[in-house]
């Protein structure tokens, strides 16, 4: 009986004590923001999404390789030496064409490894987070900037390039190779190599 | 109140179904403010706003918005689902809890019908409710709806008891089972002046009374600490598992509208009804339909508190609850009371 | 294209067995998840009902599984995997990547630096309260008490908020890097820190008058799912759930790491206040003790912590471990996460094995379930307190 009554006590005076707490708690400040029309500052650090400064960039690759889902995929192409594409911001000279920088924020996991080994700073997170869409598709960020036209011509570049220094190449090899079969010759040693050639 | 629309109104029936749906339009409005109030002090209770956006001022439409919803939505039927229970549960249920407005006293001039056995008749009709559970549940044909119906059946008839038993001991003070009479019984001020003539304040026994009526609608009504039938993290969601669309908008207005039922029960019962807490001040039909609501609204409000408060029994303690606790402390205080209106 | 029509299974159903007086009965098997409210994720457990008895309960794990092992040493780099480890115990991704880490570093032979240290400790420690609160909220989401969830997590995100100005990140850290810290805390990490302490304390009163001690609620978890120490043992049950049986351990004191062997703290054992020593209330309030024993922690944390250093100076530039293997485990909010990792001298493990805390706690539901009602299962799941990204990995 005693024990009844003390557990009827306890049961009444800790709802009680319970219902003063939501109480007070329904006159209490709210801590929540009202989202479209309030906004929370956030602090610097924030990861929301990728962005690349495609001018600084100079196609190394780092930030591909160390992407632990590859959710980035660049592109590149040798310049030739009679382009000039100038310097980035911090002084790296850019010798690539980026003919391609992709970025798929659908598979992307926000972890940041990408940022920190960037030698130029260039790809960074920023304080974005409403780029919502319909189609996942549109969650590839492409950030290189160069038209078809410009990627076709700067390919035929460097293949005509490299065809020519092919062509140098073989023309250096078959003067050094002349030059060593014409030594060969004056030893008097042998000629079957060259009719082959 | 149907002279006054009869003398007005061109037709005799016409006036007769105005005069009935009356306490469907307030249910209907007093729903669309309750659950908008629920909201509003649960968000507040966990520092929240709760609703904020439609309508304008603190979302005061959310609900409006949320039944045009409701109506618009495909009306799934499960393919094992008997079809015919399935689809008349929700009506069953809210046409049981419906049909006990006609005897509460809304205002000095407005009562559905001048019952002389009106309470009984509330007591009979809301019995309905649990009936139309145990359709919806079984008729769902889903383990959870069979589970939450069957602990329903056990609740709402266990229940009924001490229900039954603290209105006995109003009765026994009153002495007729009609509302209206009831309610004018409480009219006036007490022998100390300044305290309205309400029944809560006839005897202490009757603060007992009001408690055990009060813990016994929560469990009527399925409120926490009772709300075992619909535990939404045990059962997922009840008998209402099966349900969408406006066909579970039904079951949600049957929620509330048992609330306000038994808030008004017990408010005619224990508070005095449409008497105004002032004596003759602000008193009149208009005046005491307003207090009548008012009075059920703040029990309304107390069970939302409760609600945000507490967590859930478990089923088996709520038999012990009302078997071992309530119904013995109800007789008790039903015999009691009866030897104060004898000494007295 | 034609649908494939099956017959419906027949359910299964045990003999008709006979209650007392002649009364046949069956027992009912039904499906708690994995889209049940109150599994934490994805678990399935398959109930076996006699009424609303529970005769066996079965849990189905991998609805989540994500193979964080082969994933990990299909990576080239050794620092590729710490977002995945955060990616386990979703709500303590620090408490995953210090035991990560330390295994790196205890394989590297890497000695980092004392500031690093210390914050390291402040922030498992901080995730450590992030995450009880959430064991704790959910808890009483479980029981029925919807508000104690949300007052639990006010105080959580405050936490979150420490952590998203020195890593970005919110939930998914990548913040301790092997050797050191992906960047030094920023200026005002301590005062917030030390808010943060200040202000949590009350917040804990409001919990244990709203939900620990509430009749309803002890009336709930008391005497429910009682775990006795011995069989926990047996087990492996590790963490609060084994402390709440009244077994004393805990690897921050017994097999400490990082600099945990400098703090002065309690290690809180259930009792058996409310009832016996091993059941739901008392796994729950262990957790409630935990947080003020990590509140001492921080804030003696916060006092030893060096103002100055390079978080960075000690990270390898590219990590090649010599061959061999290491097995360092770590106590996270959880229980003991160990991480055994096998070198072959490239840049990637040539094997990893995580022991997950929750994987091991979650055999023991069966065990103690038996002879529960449906109710008291949901509360037995929600004080083992597992999460499914650890479950199933």
């Amino acid at each position: 009986m005693v024990k009844l009554l003390h557990d009827s006590y306890t049961t009444f005076k800790t709802i009680f004590v319970g219902m003063g707490v939501t109480f007070r708690h329904l006159f209490s400040k709210s801590v929540t923001v009202q989202y479209p029309d309030q906004r929370d500052v956030l602090p610097d650090r924030v990861r929301l999404k990728l962005h690349v400064n495609i001018d600084d960039c100079i196609g190394c690759r780092l930030c591909e390789r160390a992407c632990p889902v590859d959710c980035i995929t660049i592109g590149t192409i040798k310049s030739t030496d009679d382009d000039d594409l100038g310097e980035t911001s911090t002084g790296h000279k850019k010798k690539l064409w980026l003919n391609e920088f992709d970025i798929d924020m659908a598979k992307c996991c926000y972890c940041e490894l990408c940022v920190h080994p960037c030698p130029t700073d260039c790809i960074t997170m920023v304080e974005d987070y409403e780029y919502s869409v319909y189609d996942r598709e549109n969650l590839i960020l492409s950030f290189a900037e160069m038209t078809p036209d410009q990627i076709k011509e700067a390919q035929a570049k460097f293949e005509r390039e490299e065809a020519e220094k092919e062509k140098q190449k073989e023309a250096k090899r078959r003067a050094r190779e002349q030059q060593s079969n014409d030594s060969n010759d004056t030893a008097g040693n042998g000629n079957a190599g060259e009719s082959e050639t | 109140m149907l002279e006054f629309l009869e003398s007005i109104m061109p037709a005799g029936p016409l006036a007769v179904f105005v005069f009935s749906i009356i306490p469907l339009k307030i249910i209907l409005v007093y729903a669309l403010f309750a659950i908008w109030l629920e909201r509003k002090v649960a968000g507040h209770m966990q520092d929240r706003l709760g609703p904020m956006r439609v309508g304008g001022w603190h979302g005061w439409a959310q609900t409006i918005a949320d039944l045009v919803k409701l109506i618009q939505k495909e009306d799934i039927v499960p393919a094992k689902a008997d079809r015919m229970f399935f689809k008349m549960a929700p009506f069953i249920a809210f046409g049981a809890s419906y049909g006990a407005f006609v005897a509460i006293p809304l205002s000095s001039s407005y009562i559905g019908s001048m019952f002389d056995v009106g309470i009984f008749y509330i007591v009979a009709i809301t019995s309905l409710l649990s009936v139309s559970i145990i359709m919806a549940g079984w008729a769902s044909n889903n383990k959870w709806s069979l589970l939450g119906a069957m602990r329903t059946a056990a609740q709402t008839v266990s229940y009924e008891v001490p229900t039954v038993v603290t209105i006995l001991s109003v009765i026994v003070v009153t002495g007729s089972l009609n509302l209206m009479e009831v309610t004018e019984m409480q009219s006036g001020n007490t022998f100390l002046g300044f305290l309205p003539n309400w029944l809560i304040f006839h005897s202490p026994f009757m603060v007992v009374a009001f408690g055990l009526f009060f813990i016994a609608s929560l469990a009527e009504s399925h409120r926490v600490p009772f709300d075992l039938p619909e535990s939404e993290s045990e059962l997922v969601g009840g008998y209402q598992t099966e349900y969408s669309g406006m066909r579970w908008g039904l079951f949600m207005l049957t929620e509330y509208a048992d609330m306000l039922l038994l808030s008004l029960v017990g408010v005619t019962l224990f508070f005095g009804g449409w008497n105004s807490p002032f004596g003759s001040f602000l008193d009149g039909p208009l005046w005491g339909a307003f207090w009548m609501l008012f009075k059920g609204m703040v029990l309304v409000f107390v069970m939302m508190w409760l609600r945000w408060t507490l967590p859930r029994l478990r089923v088996d303690q709520l038999m012990n609850i009302c078997w071992k606790y309530l119904i013995p402390l109800s007789f008790v205080n039903l015999v009691l009371i009866a030897l104060w209106v004898m000494l007295f | 294209m034609a649908t494939v029509k099956e017959k419906a299974p027949e359910v299964s159903l045990t003999d008709l067995g006979e209650a007392g007086d002649g009364l046949r009965t069956q027992e009912m098997v039904i499906n708690m998840g994995p889209q049940h409210p109150s599994t934490h994720g994805v678990l399935r457990m398959e109930l076996t009902l006699d009424g609303e008895i529970v005769v066996r309960a079965v849990p189905h794990i991998g609805y989540l599984h994500r193979c964080f092992e082969k994933h990990c040493e299909s990576m080239n780099d050794y620092t590729k995997i710490i977002p995945y480890a955060d990616r386990m115990d979703y709500v303590a991704a620090m408490s995953n990547e210090l035991g990560y880490v330390v295994a790196m570093e205890r394989l590297l032979d890497i000695q980092v630096p004392e500031r690093v240290e210390y914050i390291r400790v402040i922030l498992a420690e901080l995730q450590r309260i992030a995450s009880h609160l959430l064991a704790v909220g959910t808890f009483g989401l479980d029981i029925g008490a919807f508000t104690p969830f949300l007052h639990c997590f006010i105080e959580r995100e405050k936490i979150l908020d420490i952590f998203e100005k020195a890593s970005g990140a919110r939930l998914l850290y990548n913040y301790i890097w092997v050797g050191g810290l992906m960047n030094d805390v920023p200026a005002d990490f301590k005062r917030d820190t030390a808010a943060f302490v200040k202000s949590f304390r009350p917040a804990i009163k409001d919990l244990n008058d709203l939900l620990s001690y509430n009749k309803i609620f002890l009336e709930r978890t008391a005497n429910i799912g009682v775990l006795p120490g011995k069989v926990a043992i047996n087990y492996g049950v590790s963490g609060p759930s084994l402390r709440g049986s009244g077994v004393k351990w805990d690897l921050r004191r017994e097999d400490p790491y990082s600099i945990y062997d400098r703090f002065e703290f309690d290690i809180p054992v259930g009792k058996g206040e409310a009832g016996t020593t091993g059941d739901c209330w008392d796994r729950y309030i262990v957790r409630v003790h935990e947080m003020v024993e990590s509140l001492k922690i921080i804030e003696q944390a916060l006092d030893g912590m060096p103002d100055e250093g390079d978080v960075q100076e000690s990270i390898p530039k590219k990590i090649r471990p010599p061959e061999g293997e290491i097995y360092a485990r770590t106590e996270t909010p959880r229980g003991e996460l160990g991480y055994y990792i096998i070198s072959d001298k490239s840049t990637s493990p040539f094997r990893i094995k995580a022991r997950a805390p929750s994987f091991v706690n979650l055999s023991v539901v069966s065990a103690i379930s038996v002879g529960a009602m449906v109710a008291d299962m949901v509360a037995i799941i929600g004080s083992v307190d597992i999460v499914l990204g650890e479950v199933d990995r």
